[in-house]
């Protein structure tokens, strides 16, 4: 059922904590790679030949105008869709009739375009949820209260303090997720996604709602974070300062299609993007 | 900012179960004057304990794991009824030997199992439907277990056990007579079994919510893709809960079982599964402290109305109404929330408001 | 072949009855979202007001229906207001436990005035029977006049939602409440009017029920009411024809099952169809597929 996901160890990379979890090879073939994909929704389709490739430590934006399809994108490669056209790669292995949670384990997360936390629990309970398949013990340990059961609360609570102190959020942990403000609520859901140790962090906007200092900052943050741990990012983002401020590679969806792909520079020259933005003229 | 109330203070559950435990056993000793239990109070000991079961574990499925179950008095029926056969089979079998505490404990575990049993086969088909439409197929199993209940018969001959489908010609002593039900139960419940009873499901149930399979199971509750995209199972841990609660429910069935000197499968109706499930709700969805409070005090509640007479449960249900109707009173709401604002404030009576 | 037909006939007549309580249940699920509990407790007062006009009052039985239909009615409407009303914002397990204790006041209240003994409910629609096939057949007006009524109610209901102000604007509130508002819609009038069509069929529903099984008890509604619920669910929650399709497919399922497969396991296979149905299409029969949205 669940095949533990297991990382060889080739170039070693330090894992942020010690002992907890496994060190991750960051050379070799990309995180991430698609071929055709697309998905039709009862004769409309939404997607098409969406080919991407994107390498171990590498951050990616996704953009484009409203309705273009970035977001199915997204539920696609974390197979909340089944794609009807075209493959999926991650970390070189066929995704083909995964599902959700397989997919998880294969390396790839995910925030929300909609916040979707556990907005009852704690902060730091959320982001134990995350950690569910990382430090685990038995169910009936957890009923008997073995030792297995302490040691494994132990390393989860530790672990979570450590990774929500990326965000400087150690000291929220105790408060109740959805009273959060909503910035934070945002980078919980980070936080709560990197805890599924991923190769592949897929952010949905993750700078809506944010003020310009806090949107700088979680630039910086997610430099910091492919950085510390050695992962690919792709991001959706409509904002246009961040997107080109440190995406290496940027992909522009319009009507499901990539109309252009490249550098910052680029994209930003291209006239096909121009078009499809300001739209100049009538698109087919 | 809200802070976030760690459920963790089950010891004041623990110790108010233990507590009431013991001011009953106080009272039924008799030994302190004016301390006294009422004959009909004595009769509702076990039903009390055998109610909280229910609605704690009901409460795990409702509220824990988010799923409305109509049903669940079906899996009290499947424990009841495995739980009589197991120890009316041994006590016919083997009538010299003296086993009555190990045909209880058999009785349990058996009515555990089978309910937890009938849990997994159950919720294969119901787990795969959401909402309203999960809650009216649970409805409909548990009509559905009530009906096959009422078509099987099982006899002891000697030491074989016999089992007919809607045909009560078996030979040898009848144990479960289709819809004339289990007659002649040899009565093994004791108010201290129930007690340990209540304790066993406090302990599992606690400690699963505050455990990692428990926040796997809320995870799912609150946001299911959610759950999903950080890899956690949904099936398994919905199934887990549910047949947790089932085989809880099936314990519980075993105990009222063995205190009746008879009982049809009538006795689980759909009404039971309601009454459950308004304990749940009254008590506090989620809220496993006030699944026991409630479920006691709703036992106890028709005794004390019995002066009222035919009356009672016309009371009992207009206090239903307008409970509900109060708690969803947002002008009621605040007020109770200021009040327990101040009680929290007062560091001796933080958790009395239960 | 004969008798075949006979249950046939005994199955459409008892699932026009179902299908006549699953519209209230659906029309009401429809519009409020909510398992209205005490629907079948509302078809239980339909036939003991019927009961009474004709055993006590002696009225005849065309004022006796009448009577019924107007107290189930008001009765509804006044139950909206008191029990659900309040609770609209609040969670629908709120409302089903409301619900619940209304199912339980209305069947207490029934209990202190016409007490626990069965009554003996003299048909309201019998005018004697028709007999075929060398008397091989008997037909019972009563089997007839359910079908009939059942017929013209799906239909003057079919137009009174497709075509009249109000029946608009009640399938726009059930579409989108807020929505509906915003349109000018008096919502609470508009939800009030489904109460009150759901409980005036109840009333009909109680009369046609007791006079084909003539035992009138405070909880003669509940199962029923229940069974009329899964047929709602089986043919599509919210939909007409869907009820009508459920109910009737419900009623034959249980008839056909108790004649050949076993009298005590009628229940069960009603049941076990309706979950059957469920996992194959997870709306009902004619519902509608919802998607959620990532």
């Amino acid at each position: 059922m669940s095949q533990k996901f297991k990382r060889q160890p080739v170039k070693m990379v330090p894992a942020p904590s010690y002992g907890i979890l496994p060190e991750r090879d960051v050379t070799s073939r990309p995180v991430l790679e698609t071929r055709n994909l697309g998905i039709d929704f009862g004769g409309l389709r939404a997607v098409e030949d969406f080919n991407l490739v994107i390498g171990k430590t590498e951050i990616a934006g996704l953009i484009g105008p409203n309705g273009a399809g970035k977001t199915t994108v997204f539920n696609l490669l974390t197979k909340v869709y089944q794609p009807t056209m075209g493959t999926v790669l991650i970390n070189g292995r066929d995704t083909a009739g995964m599902t959700t949670v397989q997919a998880n384990k294969l390396g790839i997360a995910r925030t929300f375009q909609n916040i979707r936390l556990f907005g009852n629990m704690s902060v730091e309970d959320n982001v134990r949820i995350g950690l569910h398949n990382q430090i685990g013990y038995s169910t009936a340990s957890g009923i008997l209260r073995l030792p297995s059961f302490w040691k494994g609360e132990r390393d989860q609570h530790e672990r979570a303090l450590e990774l929500l102190s990326i965000f400087d959020m150690q000291d929220l942990s105790n408060h109740q997720a959805g009273s959060l403000p909503y910035g934070a609520q945002r980078r919980l859901e980070i936080v709560r996604a990197l805890a599924t140790n991923p190769s592949l962090l897929l952010l949905d906007e993750p700078a809506a709602g944010m003020n310009p200092h806090e949107t700088e900052e979680l630039m910086e943050n997610i430099a910091k974070i492919r950085d510390k741990f050695k992962i690919a990012i792709l991001l959706i983002e409509h904002d246009m300062n961040l997107v080109m401020g440190i995406c290496e590679g940027i992909c522009v969806l319009n009507y499901g299609r990539i109309i252009a792909k490249g550098t910052a520079e680029e994209i930003q020259n291209n006239p096909v993007v121009i078009e499809a933005y300001l739209g100049k003229q009538k698109e087919g | 900012m809200m802070k976030y109330k760690k459920p963790s203070r089950n010891f004041i559950t623990y110790a108010g179960v233990i507590l009431v435990f013991l001011l009953c056993e106080l009272a039924l000793s008799g030994a302190v004057p004016f301390f006294k239990m009422t004959r009909s109070l004595k009769g509702q000991l076990v039903p009390i304990c055998v109610y909280i079961v229910m609605a704690v574990s009901l409460n795990l499925t409702v509220g824990i794991s988010g799923e409305l179950s109509l049903g669940h008095a079906g899996f009290m029926s499947v424990g009841a009824f495995s739980g009589i056969l197991v120890s009316q089979y041994l006590l016919f079998a083997f009538p010299d030997a003296n086993l009555e505490v190990l045909r209880l404990i058999l009785a349990l575990v058996a009515g555990g199992l089978f309910a937890g049993i009938a849990g997994v086969l159950i919720g294969i088909p119901v787990l795969r439907l959401r909402g309203d439409y999960l809650a009216i197929v649970t409805l409909a199993f548990g009509e559905i277990i009530r009906n096959l209940i009422n078509c099987i018969y099982f006899s002891v001959d000697g030491r074989d056990l016999n089992f007919a489908f809607l045909n009560p010609n078996l030979p040898g002593k009848l144990l479960i007579n289709g819809p004339m039900g289990a007659t002649g139960i040899k009565k093994l419940a004791t108010f201290e079994v129930g007690f340990l009873l209540v304790m066993f499901t406090l302990i599992v149930v606690l400690n699963l919510i505050n455990s990692r399979s428990g926040r796997a199971i809320m995870a799912i509750r609150d946001n299911r893709i959610a759950a999903e995209s950080v890899g956690i199972n949904v099936t398994k841990y919905r199934m887990l809960a549910f047949v947790i609660s089932a085989a809880l429910a099936g314990m519980a069935g075993a105990l009222y079982g063995l205190n009746f000197s008879q009982i049809q499968a009538v006795k689980f109706k759909f009404d039971t599964s309601i009454l459950v499930l308004v304990f749940v709700v009254l008590g506090g969805i989620g809220n496993i402290r006030g699944s026991v409070i409630a479920a006691t005090v709703l036992t106890v509640l028709p005794e004390m109305l019995r002066q009222f007479g035919d009356y009672r449960m016309l009371i009992y249900a207009i206090v239903l109404i307008l409970v509900m109707l109060a708690s969803n009173n947002p002008m009621i709401k605040s007020m109770l929330s200021s009040i327990i604002d101040v009680f929290k404030r007062n560091p001796d009576k933080e958790g009395k408001d239960a | 072949m004969i008798q075949f037909l006979s249950y046939l006939l005994n199955g459409i007549s008892l699932g026009s009855v179902y299908a006549i309580i699953a519209l209230g249940y659906s029309m009401v699920y429809g519009i409020a979202k909510m398992l209205n509990f005490a629907h079948g407790d509302v078809i239980m007062i339909g036939a003991y007001i019927s009961f009474c006009a004709i055993q006590y009052w002696n009225l005849p039985p065309a004022i006796a229906i009448v009577l019924a239909i107007l107290v189930c009615t008001v009765l509804g409407i006044v139950i909206e207001r008191l029990a659900y009303k309040p609770l609209r914002q609040a969670t629908s397990l709120s409302v089903l436990i409301t619900a619940i204790g209304v199912s339980w006041l209305l069947q207490n209240i029934a209990l202190l005035i016409w007490g626990a003994n069965p009554k003996s409910y003299q048909s309201l629609v019998g005018f004697g029977s028709l007999t075929l096939f060398d008397g091989q057949l008997h037909i019972t007006s009563e089997t007839f006049i359910t079908i009939a009524a059942n017929i013209v109610i799906m239909i003057a209901l079919t137009l009174f939602t497709g075509k009249t102000k109000m029946g608009k604007a009640m399938r726009a509130v059930s579409e989108d409440k807020g929505a509906a508002e915003l349109m000018g819609i008096n919502v609470n009038a508009t939800i009030s009017m489904t109460f009150a069509i759901g409980s005036g069929l109840a009333a009909i529903a109680g009369v046609l029920l007791c006079s084909a099984y003539p035992v009138l008890m405070p909880t003669t509604g509940s199962m029923p009411g229940i069974k009329a619920f899964t047929a709602a669910v089986f043919g599509g929650i919210g939909s007409i024809p869907g009820a009508l399709i459920g109910g009737i497919l419900l009623g034959l399922i249980e008839i056909m099952g108790k004649a050949y497969v076993s009298t005590e396991l009628g229940d069960a296979l009603v049941f076990a169809v309706l979950i059957i149905v469920l996992l194959v299409k997870p709306t009902g029969l004619l519902g509608k597929k919802i998607h959620e949205k990532v």
